[in-house]
């Protein structure tokens, strides 16, 4: 059965149609990346998904229950969990803290029990750790545990955002532009980090990126946007050599190369 | 520099990062209990008072750090809670509930009735919910004057003395008894909020302050989270109120007005935001700087002849050490506390920039 599901979802800023009667399906275990030009509706699919935005039309479910029916900050009890473009860390919080703030959603105590921090405070809070140290163990964080984001090089806090996602221990993991920003060598640890956690984690991935390597390295399907429309889905291969994909990238230079900046 | 070795988790989740700050704050401890003794030695407890109001201070300034300091939502109001606070701790005293029950009941009550104003206005954002709350301070001493009955209006309210368990404590007959009432509601109210910091509630609120957009993408529910903070916040602000009515003996219309709700948010800012420290730094000098203006002035003019009567002059040397605050120091006493100490530790391997942070402080919501 496929994990998230979504038919004809459209959606419209004023006069831009965003997303345009585009469908798509992540099945479970499965790495499923999403390409395409600047501005081809991508990030716009996964705000829909963390229900940010409404979509005009269409339907999105995930595991047979509609989300549309529930609020941005209630998407994570249906386990899943995003990273943003450009990255959403909380900056005056160290990168435990923030790794900490992923496990929100299997929170248990309320806040009188935090005040006076009881017996149940303090047992949840050493589960909370030990879950978030296999996450900085997994990502190998342990150096930048203590330390405020706000300090930390644009490499690590993309690799914090991660961990912070994989601390919610998800279904699904939307990651958007993963690679963007990194070295060579850094967009190899995520290669490697992504196949972990599709493989060993059995965590299904949702991914935005433009590095095509990256993308046909780790990903089973693809599909290609372009102005809000889907254009092709199959495998990297297949999409890479689809005549309207290229045609897209015309004018863009070759859809290997495309979306190396930050953005 | 001290290592922290990561022995067990317990070590990030107990209250002291390690042993030697367990003593610092040990010694502190003893400090402020035995305070008192000393001016039992000088047989003179004027100071003590002065110490007392600035603790009380302090516990408003606490309630409005976790708002504006940790949440990230500014607050120009406070002052109104602490009204709140104190004229029903008053009304419930004067209606014989004893002060053991009176205290935390008004606090409490504050702290909903506070919530609830609140509430329409929680949606705003950074300069128009300063600005939603300034409005609500300014509306205050008229509310005051309206709710005659309860408040005494104008010609103000006489504030009944503290009687726990047929002990009796007024400011001016049991100056040290009351110092030690308000300490231990001081203590409690930091570790209430150290608790509050190490555990989840306390994190979905930084959450809130850093990045409203991915709080939510983490399924930490805005609304609810924000009103929590302001009832915790109002409460604290309440709790002080009531002290303070204790503290003054007598309050009308304009005790609880805009420059004090004013006051308290500029102590925070001096003592620096987003930490608990700033708000008893931020007392001290609040407490500090009437004081020293007076000494000066009887200095000045007792040693040189010299007397200096220009009205306004507090004010506006308090706005300018405000000001330099906000250009020279943006984290307050307590950030420059930190850097140097910092800059001890790891002498000579400091540098300029460690400290180097965004502004994230009433930040609008942005969507990528
Ligand atoms: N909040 C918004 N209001 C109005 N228009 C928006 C908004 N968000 C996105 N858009 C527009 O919708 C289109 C799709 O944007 P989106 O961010 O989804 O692109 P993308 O595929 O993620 O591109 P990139 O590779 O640059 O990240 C763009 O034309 C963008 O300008
Ligand atoms: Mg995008």
């Amino acid at each position: 059965m496929s994990l998230l599901e979504i038919e004809n979802v459209t959606l419209r800023f004023g006069g831009l149609v965003a997303v345009d009667n585009v469908s798509l399906k992540v099945n479970e275990g499965e790495v499923f990346a999403l390409v395409g030009p600047n501005g081809a509706g991508k990030s716009t699919i996964f705000n829909l998904i963390s229900r940010f935005y409404d979509p005009a039309e269409g339907s999105i479910r995930f595991e047979g229950n509609d989300l549309l029916k529930s609020n941005a900050d209630q998407v994570p009890s249906f386990s899943i969990a995003r990273t943003f473009q450009n990255i959403e860390l909380f900056e005056q919080a160290t990168v435990l803290q923030n790794l900490l703030v992923g496990r929100h959603r299997h929170r248990q105590t309320g806040m009188f029990s935090n005040i006076i921090f009881s017996p149940k405070t303090y047992r949840e809070e050493l589960c909370h750790r030990a879950a978030v140290e296999e996450v900085i163990e997994f990502l190998n964080l342990q150096p930048y545990r203590d330390k405020m984001i706000g300090g930390l090089p644009y490499g690590v806090r993309k690799v914090v955002e991660l961990g912070r996602a994989l601390a919610s221990e998800p279904k699904l993991l939307l990651l958007d532009e993963p690679a963007s920003g990194l070295s060579v060598e850094e967009t190899q640890d995520m290669a490697f980090w992504i196949e972990d956690i599709q493989t060993q984690m059995g965590i299904s991935i949702l991914m935005v990126e433009h590095d095509m390597g990256l993308v046909s390295a780790v990903s089973g399907r693809v599909m290609a946007l372009s102005d809000g429309k889907e254009l092709a889905t199959g495998t990297p291969a297949e999409v890479q050599s689809h005549p309207a994909v290229i045609e897209a990238y015309l004018g863009t230079g070759d859809i290997s190369k495309t979306g190396t900046s930050r953005a | 520099m001290q290592f922290v070795f990561k022995t067990s988790y317990d070590a990030d989740i107990s209250l002291f990062k390690h042993g030697a700050q367990a003593v610092w704050y040990g010694l502190l401890l003893l400090l402020v209990l035995s305070t008192p003794l000393y001016f039992v030695a000088i047989d003179d407890a004027y100071l003590l008072g002065e110490i007392t109001g600035i603790l009380i201070l302090a516990i408003a300034g606490m309630g409005l750090m976790l708002l504006t300091g940790h949440t990230g939502l500014p607050s120009l109001g406070h002052a109104t809670f602490m009204a709140l606070g104190c004229y029903l701790n008053i009304n419930l005293l004067s209606e014989g509930v004893p002060w053991i029950v009176a205290f935390p009941l008004s606090g409490l009550m504050a702290g909903v009735l506070g919530t609830m104003i609140a509430l329409p206005v929680l949606r705003l954002h950074g300069v128009y919910l300063a600005l939603a709350t300034l409005a609500m301070s300014m509306l205050t001493s008229d509310f005051v004057v309206i709710a005659e009955p309860w408040t005494g209006g104008i010609a103000g309210a006489v504030v009944p003395d503290i009687n726990i368990f047929g002990m009796e404590i007024n400011r001016y007959s049991t100056p040290y008894k009351f110092y030690y009432l308000v300490l231990l509601v001081t203590i409690l109210l930091v570790w209430f909020y150290r608790n509050l910091l190490r555990s989840p509630t306390g994190r979905s609120f930084t959450a809130i302050r850093d990045s409203e957009i991915s709080a939510r993408a983490m399924g930490i529910n805005l609304m609810r989270t924000k009103a929590m903070s302001f009832f915790l916040s109002a409460t604290a602000a309440g709790l002080s109120g009531a002290l303070f009515g204790h503290s003054a003996g007598y309050v009308t219309n304009e005790t609880f007005d805009l420059v004090m709700s004013i006051t308290l948010l500029l102590m925070i800012v001096i003592g620096g935001l987003g930490f608990i420290h700033g708000a008893f730094f931020g007392a001290v000098v609040v407490g500090i700087i009437p004081v020293a203006i007076a000494n000066g002035r009887t200095f000045l003019a007792t040693t040189f002849d010299v007397n200096i009567n220009v009205p306004g002059l507090e004010s506006a040397l308090f706005a300018f050490i405000l000001i330099c605050f906000i250009l020279f120091e943006p984290m307050g006493l307590y950030g420059r506390w930190l850097k140097i100490r910092t800059y001890f530790e790891l002498f000579p391997f400091y540098r300029k920039d460690m400290f180097k942070r965004q502004k994230s402080y009433l930040k609008t919501d942005r969507l990528q």
